[in-house]
Order: structure tokens, then sequence, then C-alpha cells
């Protein structure tokens, strides 16, 4: 699964880089480089109030540095097990 | 539209552009006809305050169009000295003026090592005998002979202006490093630089058809140029032009900084690559110190690289203050990571030939780069970030940095450097006097505008370039 995290002005405002930093501990503790490919990208084109991120096609919403272990967890991370 | 430029000129040349772009967008037509057509526009009679006369002025205007269509393809100067637009102005460079008394003591004529001085009512100095040494104009108690030059000659540090037989500037392309200097100080415009506004037009067109994002790559001098907006109101301009989004090339110079510490460990003494003039001028002047230039690239290639490898498909439009940029992008070593360069005058007059008023427009936010990335638009601003973040590298020797402001101080630095008597090991160049943020292309010319570049760099949210840094590196994982 290819994770897009958006560092536009707009989310870099917002914490990517956190988001990054965090998700990228997250991702390694749970040894699952090879599932998951963290990748940045200048502007996904839906600035709002969170950091906008993209799993393969679907947007995840309500992502910022305090709610991304959450989402990891119950979101991003079941979808990269299950392929 | 006096609330923008410094000079008539840059209207002038704003006009021209404006037009050009305008008629880009409505077809191929009504771009043949711009050569034609612009100059009725701009000079529409029946008498014009420009030249002698409306033909004159109109033939320089098409002179203009040309320019701002791409220039001569042959020429690989980014600038050119367009002949009908040359003044000729005079180049004795020492004359009588009528506040010349003829007095008894003629000290004028004593001094004058050469005897070229006869007085008859007045002085008269023979142009064949005088060595233009100036010490007349000195020893005149009226100060009634005075220096004259061309201001091209004058603003050329470097001597790569030349007056041909007929009187007309002209430069010499194995000198110039493009700067600029002469393109701004000309008060007739005469020297103007090559504009690719319409290969920029192209690629939002184009874009718009196939779905492309292109990125605008704006220069951090650009936060003291729009007096009259918000930055955040240029950047939704921008966005309005048709680009995807607008980034900071700031965010570029973070990592020339990271890979300028990184190579300062391993060698000697390092000069800096940021500005295309000074590494031009190392080249072409001082060939022995070319081992000194830092590898790294320039903030803008690094930021168009970083954006490329985000997204290999989109297009990248740098906009800036500069010439030399223009001459930049297109070098080999850059790997095509740059797609167009435009400057702030030609921002100006694409927005106006797209009817966009920035002054009402919505804000929308700007900030990718660090603090110490914003600063490299001012001199003195990459040496700081090489003091300040030194010891964080563990680059233990002692760095001594120097920031050279403008090409007069460069030329003294480095006729020292190359017989080994400079005794500072960091070289920072900036052609521009004071930096980038006083470029040949900026929209204006104040001293003020640092404090602009200052502010800018206090609001960044990154205050050091260590997440740009991560950024960099996680862009290069596969």
């Amino acid at each position: 699964m290819v994770i897009q995290i958006c560092i536009g002005s707009a989310c870099h405002l917002r914490g990517s880089y956190d988001v990054i930093e965090k998700m990228k501990a997250l991702i390694a503790a749970d040894n699952l480089e090879d599932k998951i490919t963290l990748k940045a990208s200048f502007c996904l084109g839906r600035c709002g109030e969170y950091v906008t991120v993209k799993a393969d096609n679907e947007f995840i919403d309500g992502v910022n540095a305090a709610t991304i272990e959450k989402i990891y967890n119950e979101i991003l991370k079941p979808k990269a097990l299950k392929g | 539209m006096d609330r923008v430029f410094d000079t008539k000129v840059q209207v002038l040349k704003y006009q021209v552009l404006k037009s050009v772009i305008r008629r880009a967008y409505e077809g191929e037509r009504q771009l043949d006809l711009a050569p034609y057509e612009i100059p009725k526009e701009v000079v529409p009679g029946p008498k014009t305050d420009m030249r002698c006369c409306i033909y004159k002025a109109r033939a320089v205007v098409e002179e203009r169009v040309r320019m701002a269509m791409g220039g001569d393809k042959d020429n690989p100067n980014i600038i050119e000295c367009l002949p009908v637009a040359c003044d000729e102005c005079p180049i004795e460079t020492y004359y009588v003026s009528p506040a010349c008394r003829g007095c008894i003591n003629h000290k004028c004529a004593d001094v004058c090592p050469a005897g070229a001085i006869t007085i008859k009512g007045q002085a008269k100095i023979d142009p064949e005998k005088c060595l233009d040494c100036g010490k007349c104009a000195k020893a005149c108690p009226y100060k009634a002979i005075i220096e004259l030059s061309r201001p091209c000659v004058t603003s050329c540090k470097i001597g790569a202006i030349k007056i041909d037989d007929d009187k007309k500037a002209q430069i010499d392309n194995d000198k110039c490093v493009m700067c600029g200097a002469c393109v701004y100080s000309c008060p007739f415009g005469a020297i103007t630089d090559k504009s690719y506004v319409l290969d920029c037009v192209k690629i939002l067109k184009d874009a718009e058809k196939n779905g492309t994002k292109v990125y605008a790559l704006i220069a951090p001098a650009i936060v003291s140029q729009f007096k009259y907006a918000k930055i955040e109101q240029i950047v939704e301009g921008i966005k309005m032009l048709g680009f995807h989004n607008v980034i900071e090339t700031a965010m570029g110079a973070d990592i020339t900084l990271h890979k300028e510490l990184s190579e300062l460990k391993d060698v000697d003494k390092l000069t800096t690559s940021c500005c295309p003039s000074f590494v031009m001028y190392i080249e072409k002047h001082f060939p022995k110190l070319k081992q000194y230039i830092s590898h790294s690239p320039s903030p803008m290639v690094e930021a168009a690289q970083l954006i490329k490898r985000t997204n290999p498909d989109s297009k990248v439009v740098f906009i800036g203050p500069c010439t030399s940029k223009k001459y930049e992008y297109k070098l080999e070593k850059t790997g095509g990571a740059v797609d167009c360069v435009i400057s702030f005058e030609e921002l100006q007059a694409f927005l106006d030939a797209r009817d966009i008023d920035v002054s009402s427009l919505p804000e929308s936010p700007l900030n990718n780069a660090s603090f110490y990335g914003r600063i490299f638009a001012k001199s003195g601003g990459i040496a700081q970030g090489v003091k300040e973040l030194k010891e964080k590298y563990g680059i233990t020797k002692e760095i001594c940095p120097i920031a050279l402001n403008g090409l007069e101080e460069i030329r003294l630095a480095l006729l020292k450097m190359n017989v080994n008597k400079l005794p500072e090991n960091f070289i920072e160049g900036m052609a521009c006097v004071g930096g980038c943020l006083n470029g040949a292309l900026c929209l204006h010319h104040e001293e003020k505008n640092v404090r602009d570049v200052d502010k800018y760099g206090q609001q960044a949210k990154e205050k050091d370039i260590s997440n740009s840094v991560a950024l960099y590196n996680m862009t290069l994982d596969k």
C-alpha cells in the first residue's frame, strides 16, 4: 500500500512533518516497511482542517499529529495487512 | 501601474509582455500579429515622449516584442542589446560644461599631463590627446568639467560592455555573467532580457488539456515585491493562472545549505553555487578557482528535483528576480528539473493579462521552507546559515565565512583568492548588491526590502533545516 502525505503549505502548517515522523515510527515498530510505502506529495488538492492523507486511492480523513496513531491502528494498518 | 514598478522602462517592458501574453491566449493569429500591432498599441501617437518620433518609438517596441517572444535563439546570452534602442550615449569621458568661466588660473590645463586642454574663452579638451585621467575635473574650482559615462558600462562591474563602431553598446558574451545590472540601469531600456513567457503559457495550456500538474517555484525575494497585496494573495493569484500549487524555492535552499555543510567537512574552501552569475564569473574569469565551486545544486534546481521526485509527470516553472536563472535552468547539469523561468516583472504582466487582481483575492498559505532557506534571498543569508548550523553537522574545524555583496566585492575577493591571499574559507557570492532581493528583474529595488525578507524568515514554521532534510531523504528512498 502506498500512503501519500500532503506536504503543501496548508498541510505543512497543520503538521505534515509530525505525521510523517510518527507514521514512520509506527510502521517501523510493526515491521511493515514491506507493506507500506510512505510518499510525500506537494498538495493533494484537498486543503482543509487536517493533513491530507491518501492510502492508495482513498482519502483518509481527520489526520493530524494527535490522531495519526489511532487512525494508523484502526484504518491504515488493517488496510495494509489485508493487501 | 506606477504603484508597482521603479522605472518607466519597466512599465514599457510590462506593457509589451502583457499584450504578448494576452495574445497567446487569444490564439495563434493574434500572436503572429504581435510585432505589427503592439508597437501601435504602446505608441498610439500622434506624439511620443519616448523617442524623436513615433516611428522610432514603434521600431523600438517592435524589438521589445521580439524579446518578449524569446529573442534571438542563436544568441545564448539571456541579455541582448537592442541596437535600434541604444541611444548612442556620448563616450568622450570628460566634458567641459558651460559652467567653465575661462578663468586666468586655468588649473585644468596646468594639471593635464597630456597637454590636451587649451583655453579659448572656455577650456577645450582635445579627445585625441586626452588620457581620461580626470585630473582636470578634480582641479577645476567651478567643478565645470564633468565625467560622462554610459550607464550600462558603469553598471557592468566586469567590463563586458564595449562600444562598437556605430557607437552602440555591445555585450561580450565571453565575459558577461548575465547578472542583469545593465538591463536595470540603461535609462533607455536598450539592454533587455529575453522572456520565456510564451513557453510558460504553453506549459499551462497543455496542462489544462492533459491534466499535468504545473508547480510554481517562487524565489524568497518575492515577499518584498508585491507591496499592494499580501504574499498569500499572490500565491492565490498564481494558482488562478493555472498552477497546481506554489512551492517555496527556499525549501530547496534548506537542502542546498545541508549539502554545502556536508561538503565543508571534506574540503578546505568552498564557494557557493546558488547565484548562477557568481558561478559563471568564477568559470569565465577565474578558471583556476573552479575546483572550489560547491557541487550542491542551486536552491531552484534542488527544489525542482524534489517536486519531480514526488511527482515525476509534473512541470516546474521558477518565478524569480533573476536574469541568470533564465540561463541556469537550461544547463545540462540541472537535468531538466526546471521547465521554464519567468521573472517577477513577467509575473505581474501575466496576472494582469489574465485580469487577475491579486489585491482582491482570498489568501492561500505559503509555508514550506525554514528560516534559513528564506533568508537566502539576502546577501549574507547563506553565510549566516553555515555559521549557525556548522556544529550540528559536526564540523570542528574553523569555518570563516565571508558574504560577497555584488560583483565588485566578488572581483576583489577572487583576485585575492586566486593568489591564495583570501583568509576566509566559506565564500558566499551574490552578483546583485544586497542579494536576490535586489535582483535585476525585481519590480522595485528599495533598501528596506531586506526587512520584508527578514520578517518572512521569522514567520517560517520551521526554525531550522532538519525537517526539509528529512523530507529530502524520504523522497530519495525508493
